[in-house]
This record gives C-alpha cells, structure tokens and sequence, in this order.
C-alpha cells in the first residue's frame, strides 16, 4: 500500500493476482453495459451472427427508429415520469409529515404509533390480502394503485426520524421556540434545512423505485393506456411481444421490421435505462451517503 | 415534577398543544390502517371458503382445510426446495462476493483505478429488474454473446434460460452482479476505517499481504460480516419474487416455480384467494419466526439488535 517497504514475493504474486481479478470484474461489470450500447447501434444481422464485440458494426439506428415509432413505448415512458413525479412527492411528503411527529419527544402517542408502524415491516396480509383491499378501494386500473399502496415506507420514515431526532441542535430549536415559532415553522425553517443530504437520499430512492416499479401494474392495472414504461417492457424484452403486424406494408419494408426487431431490445434497453444513466454521475456521491446513513441508523 | 395526571387529561393537553402533530400523523395512520392492517384483517382468508357475494367477513369458515390442501400438494416439496435453494444460493453469494471484492479493492493502488471499479460496479444496481431479466436472455439466449464467447471455445451451445440445473445459477449469480457494488459499499467503509499502524506493524513483522487480510482486514469487518449474515437469515424464504417469475419459463419451471409464484399464479391469475391467502401466510409465517430467530443470534453473536 505504501512505497519504501521492498515488497516480498509473496506481495508481488498477491499485487498480480489482485490486478487480474479486478480485471475480470472490470470486463464483467462494463462490458455488458457496453456491449448494449454498442449493439443498439449496430447492424441486426451483425449481432445476431455473433459479430459485435467492442464497437459498432455497419453503424445503424434501426432499433431507436423503431423504438421511437412505437406508440406504446412513448405512452409508457409519459406515464412513468408521472408516476415517478407524483408518487416520489406523495412519500416525500408523507414521510416528513409522519417522522416529524415521531421525532418530537413530548409527542403523546409517539411511542405506540411507531410500533404500530414498525410491526408492518415484518407482518403483513400479503399478496392475496392486499389485492383484495386495492380492488375494495375501487383504485385498480388508477393512476392511484401506482402511487398509494407503496406511498409511505416505514423504513425510511425511521431514517429521517432518526436524523431529526440527532442531526438537528437542541440549543438551535429552543432559540426558535424563544422566537416563538410555532411547531410546524420549526420543521419548514429548522429541520428541513439541516436534513437536506438525507432528504436528498430519500428523494432518489423513492423515484428509482418508482421508474423501476413493474409489479404494481402487473397486480393493479388492466388498462393498456395507463401501463408504466417497465410493464411494456417487459412485454417487448421478455415476452417479445413485438408488434409484427405487416399490413399494409411492401415486401421490403417488412424485411427491414423485422430487421430491426433484434436491435430494438437493445435500443429499448438505453432509452428506458437513460434518465437514471443522466443523472448518476450526479447522485453517485447521495447514494453511497445514502447507504452509509442505513448503517448509521442501524 | 413527574405528578401524574389523569390519561385522558394528560391526552387533552397534549391534544392542544401539539395539534399540528396530530394533523401531521394522521394521513400515515391512515395508510397503515387501510394498507397494512385491513389487509392483516385480511388474513381470516385463509381459513375460509371466499364468496365474492359475501366479502372477506362473511364468507363460511372452513378452517384448516388450505393448508391441508397445501401441505399435502403435489409440488408442496418443490416449491419449498426451490425457495430454499433460490434464497440460501442468493443469500450466501449476496455475502461473500462483497467481501472478497471490497477486501482486494482495499489493496488497489490507483485512485483512479479504485473510483472506476467502484462506480462500474455500482451501475447495475439502477438496472430495473425487468431489463436485468431482458439483458440475461439477450446475453444467455441460445444465440446470445456469451453462448458465441464459448463458442470460439468449441463449446456447445448452453441453454442457461431453459435448463432447471442452471436456473439457481442464473438467477444467484446475476443477483449478485446487480448488488455487488451496493452491498460492498459498507465494507468498503468499514475496511477504511482500519487504522494503517496495525498495517505498518504487520509490514515491520513481515507479514505478508496475505496473512494481513486474514489477520487484520477480516479480524476487523468481523462483526460488520456477522450483524449482515445474521439479518440476511430473516429473508430465507423472501426470495426476489418479481425476479423469478420474470425468469420463470415453461423449460425451467421445475426448478423456478417458488412459494411467492404460486401465490401470484393461484391467488391473482387464478382466483382461489382462500387458498392462496393460506399459503403466504404459511410464507409470512416462517419468515417472521427466522426474523426474530436470527434478532436473538445477532443478539448473543454481534450485539445487535433491530429493536
């Protein structure tokens, strides 16, 4: 690790077998993401005959042309950035209202509600029990069966409970209660302030779970127009459902759909992966944090 | 200064003064009252016969009848077999992998090569679940690039996707893939906060790198590695459902088909919600009895405790 010790042969043999083995990771772990983007830009008939490797081949946008012409896959996309906008500000909203109260000390029912909400992490009705009450709700085939069965998650109303509770100075709050603030200025003006790595976190997970989110709509949607981006996906990647129809069209052009067809995986896979792609060299720094506060916390 | 006053009076005082704390809560125990314990209600369903007419609460008792059912079922013995292998395969690769990847990253050099390691390997962990699924069969297809990558090896072609042997294989190794970044984070953390004089002494001593990981490095993410072994128990039978009935195929069903599908596939797809309802409760069940098991392990082994 550090220069000026001789190092002993032993060292020497670790130092190589350690550089081969993050190699090998390195290959694991890049390379496949790579071999998408590379592929999705590449001639069908070349990736199908095992000919792509590390760059394009007889560059073609095929797939993205097709991708971009499926009506479905835009309605999907539309409707995962509002239910990854609306559902991530439900929880936010939810989740500093609930662990706001939690955390105040002289609360009455502090103490009983947080148990009341803990239970549910380890027991619930499962599967069958909570279809039933979505459906009783009248919420299935809504935009709200997207949002509201998963609007709060107790485990991270117990994270940022915990950061109001030991992130925020005593002497700053008493100093606010001399002003005379009144309990809910404290939260807007005091607390929400300290916490806004955390929030930050909190922000991020939510909506990953929510653009990645394809079970809701397996259980709770019915109508085609309102599935999210995933739920098509999972028609065109693991189904392949790819719409084939061929009316209409001259001999040539259904030679090239159907073309097309096998880098369209590939090119469906870069646009519906981009929005987190764009961001995550700007949350990289949040979401270590993120799994450091867990840690912290436990 | 402690005088006791009456609940109900201590209640209305606390009522007046922190109202805007009962506003503020009052949405989440609404949530939890409509989405956790309804449901939990819910539950009678599995020891009755559900008539639509009726409701859940109206519906005829029929007692033990679903799990009799179950227990005695043709597949009872492989649906419990698979989640089992599927859960303990994941749990202990999801353990070992960060480790032995977090401990040699330790004894990377390069700055620059370090943070490249790491965010290559936290990438994967934003690939939703679907397009996970959707990249293994377009890499493990018959046709696909890592049956071409054996193929220049002279290799036959392997039916990863549809072969019941590989399936555990599969789903265990990708899984690991996807959470290796994530999960090694911690130990990354806890291996930096090792102070380097225990690494000099031993260098002076002249231990080898070796014998430094195993009698430093290991001695000091110990408990970290015993706290997150004994937590994982808790998840034995919580296999990553949505996961494998993405992966599940009418070829490697044999091997595929776990406790969480079932319910999936006779409860919501096939309606027999009273016998389905029984058969998550049987899943819930055991996995709350490991939870508190491996809380009283961690307890005695790490002194840990989730409570």
């Amino acid at each position: 690790m550090r220069k000026g010790i001789r190092e002993t042969k032993q060292d020497r043999v670790f130092n190589g077998v350690n550089l081969v083995f993050m190699l090998f990771i390195f290959i694991v772990f890049a390379w496949p993401i790579w071999f998408v983007i590379v592929a999705s830009f590449s001639d069908p008939n070349a990736v199908t005959s095992g000919r792509v490797w590390l760059w394009p081949v007889s560059f073609h946008t095929g797939g993205y042309v097709m991708t971009l012409e499926n009506t479905e896959i835009w309605r999907g996309y539309l409707n995962s950035i509002l239910y990854t906008l609306l559902g991530t500000a439900v929880n936010m909203v939810l989740t500093i209202i609930t662990a706001y109260p939690l955390s105040r000390m002289d609360f009455m029912p502090r103490k009983i509600l947080t148990v009341a909400f803990v239970i549910t992490m380890y027991f619930g009705g499962g599967m069958v029990p909570m279809f039933l009450q979505v459906k009783d709700l009248g919420l299935t085939n809504t935009i709200w069966a997207m949002i509201v069965p998963g609007a709060i998650s107790i485990y991270n109303v117990l994270l940022l409970r915990s950061f109001f509770l030991y992130g925020v100075p005593k002497s700053l709050e008493e100093a606010a209660m001399l002003d005379g603030a009144s309990l809910l200025q404290m939260l807007l003006k005091i607390y929400l302030p300290l916490v806004k790595p955390t929030l930050a976190v909190l922000v991020l997970y939510y909506a990953v779970g929510h653009w990645n989110d394809y079970f809701s709509a397996l259980l709770y949607i019915n109508d085609r127009g309102l599935y999210p981006l995933q739920y098509i996906l999972r028609e065109i990647l693991i189904s392949s459902k790819i719409d084939q129809s061929v009316n209409g069209l001259d001999a040539a052009s259904i030679m090239k759909k159907l073309k097309d067809a096998g880098t369209m995986k590939y090119a469906i896979i870069i646009i519906s992966t981009l929005p987190l792609m764009i961001v995550y060299p700007f949350i990289q720094k949040y979401f270590v944090k993120g799994i450091m506060l867990g840690a912290v916390k436990g | 200064m402690k005088q006791k006053r009456p609940f109900w009076k201590r209640l209305g005082l606390d009522l007046r003064k922190n109202y805007i704390l009962y506003i503020m809560i009052l949405p989440a125990v609404i949530y939890y009252i409509l989405f956790a314990y309804v449901p939990m209600a819910g539950i009678q369903l599995a020891f009755k016969e559900y008539s639509i007419k009726r409701g859940i609460w109206g519906s005829p008792w029929v007692g033990w009848e679903h799990f009799e059912r179950f227990f005695s079922a043709y597949n009872f013995t492989s649906l419990l077999t698979n989640t089992l292998v599927l859960a303990v395969y994941s749990i202990i690769l999801n353990l070992l992998t960060p480790i032995v990847f977090a401990i040699m990253l330790n004894y990377v050099r390069s700055v620059r090569w370090k943070k490249t390691l790491q965010m290559v390997t936290y990438l994967p962990y934003f690939i939703s679940t679907v397009v996970l699924v959707g990249m293994l069969n377009l890499f493990l297809g018959e046709n696909g690039a890592v049956n071409g990558i054996l193929g220049l090896f002279g290799a036959e072609p392997v039916g990863f996707l549809t072969s019941p042997g590989l399936f555990k294989h599969v789903y265990a190794w990708s899984g690991a893939w996807q959470s290796l970044g994530f999960n090694s984070i911690i130990y990354i953390a806890a291996l930096s906060g090792v102070d380097y004089q225990v690494h000099e002494a031993a260098i002076m001593d002249g231990a080898s790198k070796w014998r430094r990981i195993w009698h430093i490095d290991l001695v000091e993410i110990r408990s970290t590695i015993m706290v997150l072994l004994v937590m994982s128990l808790g998840g034995i039978l919580g296999v990553a459902f949505e996961k494998v009935l993405l992966m599940q195929n009418q070829l490697n069903f044999s091997a595929s088909d776990v406790i969480s599908t079932y319910v999936y596939r006779v409860g919501i797809l096939q309606q027999d919600y009273g016998y389905s309802t029984a058969v998550g409760l049987f899943n819930s069940v055991i996995s709350l009895i490991l939870v508190l098991i491996s809380n009283v392990l961690a307890k005695k082994l790490a002194g840990y405790s989730l409570w």
